[in-house]
């Protein structure tokens, strides 16, 4: 049996020589993950999980390996400042960690934050369980890239007990490169038992590139811990992004998620979820607004595996001009996650006749007493509203927007950081059809 | 003000107006009646500017201009309101936001200066007073979780507060009990001037009772056919619609 040529995205990459950590088990699943990657290469539209996203015109594209100019690289950071959080911050550009823009002087107690590249070097051991993974599925292609090439991302760490005040905030900026690079990034995340944070994890541009990024994150909740992550999406226009979270949620942890998906030309962004311990509770807000050829996908993955767990999920997506939005939104209750309480709702919003949006809820139930309840919807604006506020003088390109905002906005209503609920709400408008 | 002749209209292509002539002048306040499905709403929403209500012949002219000609909004700018039978909620838009946005609006288009925040928010206490408004509902979404009596409070709240010339009040008696029909028609009344028209659509003369026509025009089949004064109403009310049909040939509106 021959094996087909390797398509010109999967050649380039293997091309790369692989970060050498000079770490045993780490090089090794580097390695291992590197070849799963090479022989199976991009899943194609028969993988379930990537059936609306097709990889046909990234597969003919070629990225150079990293940036090695990348601390040279001019970048303003005013251009993404976030109101309210001027804590600590980890800036990386085109992947790589940038010490002079970033803010980890007088950590607050607690809170432990540097760069994977350092904390591989200083004590590589804690980091087994996190790194060590062989990714197996076939849908797995970008995490096996990942694992296989990541050198930097950020470890974070909250002891037991420690409440974070300030927010900590992730930049992954992409910039101007003499060619398109792939970066990637692996992000280790621990809350200790009853331990609360509040992380923003930002992605944005500080000019027009079509660099491809990756990012794996496993977020671990241990007992009664407290998660607030809020994650802003603004890459460049003719960027493609792929991003896998994945939380782990121990016995009353509780984590909340708003994620605002706005930039990129593919951007695809799981979200895997695992109740693991009882009475875990996962709140999960997100909106993507969508125009020009922008194609991007999110695949939400919520296990309830323990008693008396709770899910609440709500997505709303809006896409203009020739946009495609993909929503799929699977939960599972596994046996023995009795008395566990999920739902999930997605409702969408076509502003043109060429826009697509596919959704699609799932949801398996295997234990006893569950409440359940999961709904997708695809529509259009409803024209008795924007009669209404046209007989009220309104134009209609500005009643279209307010109509829009305020579908997106309802969304992030429930925020609780006021300063960054106003700053999602001012980055949607300028993205909205004014 | 208000010139419309020989109007001709069809929805989802069947014709609704057959050859409607009307006149209104300012300050006069006139009320249309007629049985269901005589094209009463069809009226409002042809002048209004709604999609999907075809005019096939007739004009209307409003201050000498072509309204038909004009964009929904162009309308509102113009000095044209009309009060919905049934206001929409529009969940996430706030309503100050909402009427602040709608009333500079207004003015950009007719090249008057915006308001700020500070004069905006005496104009809606002032006009608050009037319509006897709790502001709680000014800090809600738009006619969100509002009761029927609610919702039509507003709408003449909003009228109070972009001082159309010309009004059309489709139905606002409506789903209203005694108590906050008398609100709606107070308010109303607070703004009758001799600058200002009104337009009531009504199926019933009750309303009436608390805003007293200058002239009653009945509606049925498209046309107007029989005008009259305020006793006009009463007469029907005594008679009922099956008198219309029985009295002779459509008439032109004589205000």
């Amino acid at each position: 049996m021959s094996q087909p040529a390797p398509s010109p995205f999967v050649a380039a990459l293997l091309d790369a020589p692989l970060p050498a950590s000079g770490i045993g088990w780490l090089d090794a699943a580097r390695r291992e993950n590197l070849e799963a990657f090479a022989a199976a290469g991009l899943p194609d539209t028969r993988v379930e999980t990537w059936k609306y996203t097709a990889l046909r015109a990234l597969a003919q594209r070629r990225f150079a390996a990293g940036d090695a100019q990348a601390d040279a690289r001019d970048v303003d950071l005013s251009a993404f400042a976030l109101p309210g959080t001027d804590g600590p911050e980890l800036v990386f550009v085109n992947g790589a960690f940038r010490a002079d823009l970033s803010r980890l002087r007088d950590l607050p107690a607690g809170l432990s934050l540097q760069p994977l590249s350092l904390s591989l070097r200083q004590d590589a051991e804690p980091l087994r369980f996190a790194l060590a993974g062989r990714y197996r599925e076939a849908g797995d292609a970008f995490a096996r890239l990942n694992a296989a090439l990541a050198a930097d991302g950020v470890v974070l760490r909250v002891a037991a007990g420690a409440r974070i005040a300030q927010p900590v905030r992730l930049l992954f900026i992409g910039a101007p490169a003499e060619a398109d690079l792939a970066w990637h990034a692996r992000n280790v995340v621990e809350l200790g038992e009853g331990a609360e944070l509040a992380l923003v994890e930002q992605h944005a541009s500080s000019g027009e590139q079509g660099h491809l990024g990756t990012l794996v994150g496993d977020i671990v909740l241990r007992e009664g811990a407290k998660l607030r992550h809020a994650v802003l999406q603004d890459a460049a226009e003719g960027g493609t992004l792929v991003r896998r979270n994945s939380l782990h949620l121990a016995a009353r942890a509780q984590a909340a998620v708003h994620v605002l998906e706005l930039g990129g030309a593919l951007v695809r962004h799981e979200l895997q979820a695992e109740l693991g311990g009882d009475g875990s509770r996962l709140d999960m807000r997100g909106v993507f607004a969508l125009r020009g050829r922008q194609h991007v996908d999110t695949q939400l993955a919520i296990r309830h595996q323990a008693l008396g767990t709770a899910s609440d999920s709500v997505w709303r997506g809006v896409a203009d001009q020739r946009a495609r939005g993909v929503f799929r939104g699977a939960i599972v209750v596994a046996a023995g996650a009795d008395g566990s309480d999920a739902s999930l709702a997605n409702k969408n919003l076509l502003l043109s006749g060429q826009a697509e949006i596919d959704t699609k809820p799932e949801l398996e139930i295997y234990a006893d007493e569950v409440k359940a309840a999961h709904g997708a919807t695809v529509g259009q604006l409803d024209e008795r509203s924007l009669f209404y506020l046209r007989s009220r003088g309104i134009p209609q390109v500005q009643a279209r927007s307010m109509l829009t905002s305020a579908f997106c906005r309802s969304v992030f209503d429930d925020l609780p950081d006021e300063t960054l609920r106003e700053h999602l709400f001012a980055m949607l408008s300028r993205r909205l059809p004014a | 003000m208000l010139k419309i002749e020989n109007l001709h209209a069809r929805v989802e292509g069947k014709e609704i107006l057959k050859g409607l002539s009307l006149t209104v002048n300012p300050g006069e306040v006139h009320a249309i009646m007629g049985p269901n499905g005589a094209g009463k709403s069809t009226l409002g929403n042809v002048l209004a500017g709604r999609d999907g209500y075809e005019v096939t012949a007739g004009s209307v002219s409003f201050d000498g201009v072509d309204l038909l000609a004009l964009e929904p909004e162009e309308r509102a700018a113009a000095g044209v309101f009309l009060a919905f039978q049934y206001p929409v909620e529009i969940p996430g838009v706030n309503n100050t936001y909402f009427l602040r946005a709608a009333l500079n609006t207004q003015r950009k288009q007719r090249g008057e200066p915006e308001l700020d925040s500070m004069q905006f928010l005496r104009l809606v206490r002032e006009k608050l007073k009037v319509m006897r408004i709790s502001d709680e509902l000014l800090h809600r979404a738009v006619n969100e979780g509002f009761s029927g009596g609610e919702k039509k409070r507003n709408e003449i709240f909003q009228m109070a507060v972009l001082e159309p010339k010309l009004a059309i009040l489709d139905e606002t008696d409506s789903g209203l009990d005694i108590d906050a029909l008398k609100q709606v028609a107070q308010g109303v009344n607070a703004q009758r001037s001799p600058q200002r028209a009104f337009l009531m659509i009504t199926h019933y003369q009750r309303l009436l009772d608390y805003i007293e026509p200058d002239f009653v025009h009945v509606l049925a089949d498209g046309r107007i056919v029989e005008s009259g004064d305020k006793t006009l109403a009463l007469k029907l009310e005594e008679q009922g619609y099956a008198w219309v049909a029985e009295h002779g040939e459509p008439a032109g509106a004589k205000a």
